[in-house]
């Protein structure tokens, strides 16, 4: 049965992308041991390549020698696999799973594009186009936590589940940009849900141990944004 | 009893609405159908049901509401559990039948909306893109009559809704995207997916579709600056 300590598992990543966080995160919660092969920023590595021939993107993750790819995709797959360590990550209920998935679906279509437009928009039009859908976004996401909480302390619930996982890896990304811009993205008056949620999520241990600290992100995507700016424009 | 109130908001000329359709039949489940009469009006109860996205199709079950149709077949085949199976038992070929499902979306959907809606140079490299989306599609079929295996599965339903639409817009925009010469396996497995009794009782009427298509190709057209 999948799982034995003798199944090998290695994860292509980097230390700061959140999506990469998603799956380390779920392999941290799931107990697995894993051997973490981190890209170098700017060139893919041949392992990779092969892997995912398709997008050429990290998280993949590989398990006995089979590439799994896109990062909400491998955090199912690790729930699906080490179901008997660690709680389950997605809901007992099917409707709830279903709730879970939709709000990934969402997450990854409109909440991320307009996190990271904040830092690629071209000009101060589009960085407030993109800060409003922000925070748009990150106000639907605090009422679905009501209700899909029901008063707990993660999307999970009692514990920490698939949509805190999607959600929460971004945390260190918004803490970031909270601090390059000067504005909150989660606000104690708007969004006070959210705002007890993150912290209840990053003091997680094994959550902890995979978020990057705010400063390093920080430093990156100053260096990141002078890499973008001086790039020939885009056709 | 899982049956007790199935209801499906969607739009006639949905491909996103007809795969869950789709996967509600397999299951052999009643549901009371709600045509939107998009793109004009949304109803006020669509609305209510969807206010995050405001998009069809929407599953409700005993007035629980859900959007997102390859979410819906999940959810459709987990609440079912008798009857037909959808999803792929495996966790790795689950993985990959979502990982597929996922990419013809992506990548697919993108390139057809620039075949559809642009014209000239722009239109010719959409054409260029898709033409390779499918190609790369072959390689999940594996030779297998379905994606499925001997049987049509989830992979077949997300993606199954190209064999009825892409020749229509084929046709509209007088365009090739899958022919004997870039994707023949995708091709072929067109004609045997439109040949399942499932999928072909409740395609939605080609000539209507057609013209839809037609003014619906001249309406962005004439937007354009």
């Amino acid at each position: 049965m999948a799982g034995s300590g003798n199944s090998e598992v290695k994860l292509l990543g980097a230390w700061a992308s959140p999506y990469v966080a998603r799956a380390r995160i779920a392999l941290n919660l799931k107990e697995v041991q894993y051997e973490f092969l981190e890209e170098q920023f700017g060139t893919k590595s041949e392992l990779l390549l092969k892997s995912n021939p398709i997008y050429k993107k990290i998280p993949v993750l590989i398990h006995d020698d089979k590439p799994i790819c896109e990062s909400l995709i491998i955090v199912q797959y690790i729930d699906e696999v080490w179901v008997s360590s660690g709680p389950a990550l997605m809901p007992a209920d099917a409707y709830d799973r279903a709730l879970h998935r939709f709000w990934a679906v969402y997450i990854d279509d409109k909440f991320v594009p307009s996190l990271f437009g904040m830092m690629r928009a071209p000009t101060e039009e589009a960085k407030a186009e993109s800060k409003e859908q922000a925070l748009a976004s990150l106000q639907l996401l605090e009422e679905a936590f009501g209700k899909i909480s029901k008063g707990k302390p993660f999307f999970g619930g009692d514990t920490i589940g698939y949509l805190d996982v999607a959600l929460g890896a971004f945390v260190g990304w918004m803490k970031a940009f909270e601090e390059m811009n000067g504005f909150k993205l989660l606000d104690d008056a708007k969004t006070p849900l959210l705002c007890a949620w993150a912290e209840n999520f990053c003091n997680n241990e094994v959550v902890g141990a995979v978020i990057p600290e705010t400063a390093k992100l920080v430093e990156l995507a100053k260096v990141m944004q002078a890499r973008f700016k001086s790039a020939p424009p885009a056709n | 009893m899982a049956d007790k109130e199935v209801r499906l908001f969607g739009m006639w000329a949905s491909p996103f609405t007809k795969r869950v359709e789709w996967a509600l039949k397999l299951k052999g489940i009643e549901y009371e159908y709600v045509n939107e009469s998009i793109p004009f009006s949304k109803s006020e109860e669509l609305l209510r049901l969807n206010p995050v996205t405001k998009k069809i199709p929407v599953l409700v079950h005993n007035g629980k509401p859900l959007a997102e149709s390859l979410v819906i077949i999940e959810y459709i085949d987990e609440t079912w559990k008798e009857g037909y199976s959808i999803m792929p038992k495996d966790p790795y070929d689950l993985a990959q039948a979502r990982f597929w499902a996922k990419f013809a979306d992506d990548k697919g959907t993108m390139s057809l909306l620039h075949v559809f809606s642009k014209e000239g140079e722009v239109q010719q490299k959409a054409v260029e893109e898709a033409r390779e989306v499918f190609k790369t599609l072959e390689q999940a079929l594996e030779g297998k009559k379905f994606f499925g295996g001997d049987c049509i599965n989830y992979l077949d339903l997300a993606i199954g809704w190209y064999a009825f639409w892409l020749p229509i817009i084929e046709e509209t925009v007088n365009v090739s995207m899958v022919d004997d010469a870039n994707a023949p396996l995708l091709k072929a497995w067109f004609g045997r997916f439109l040949e399942v009794d499932v999928i072909k009782s409740i395609l939605p009427p080609r000539d209507k579709t057609s013209e839809m298509s037609k003014i619906r190709r001249n309406q962005l057209l004439s937007n354009m600056p």
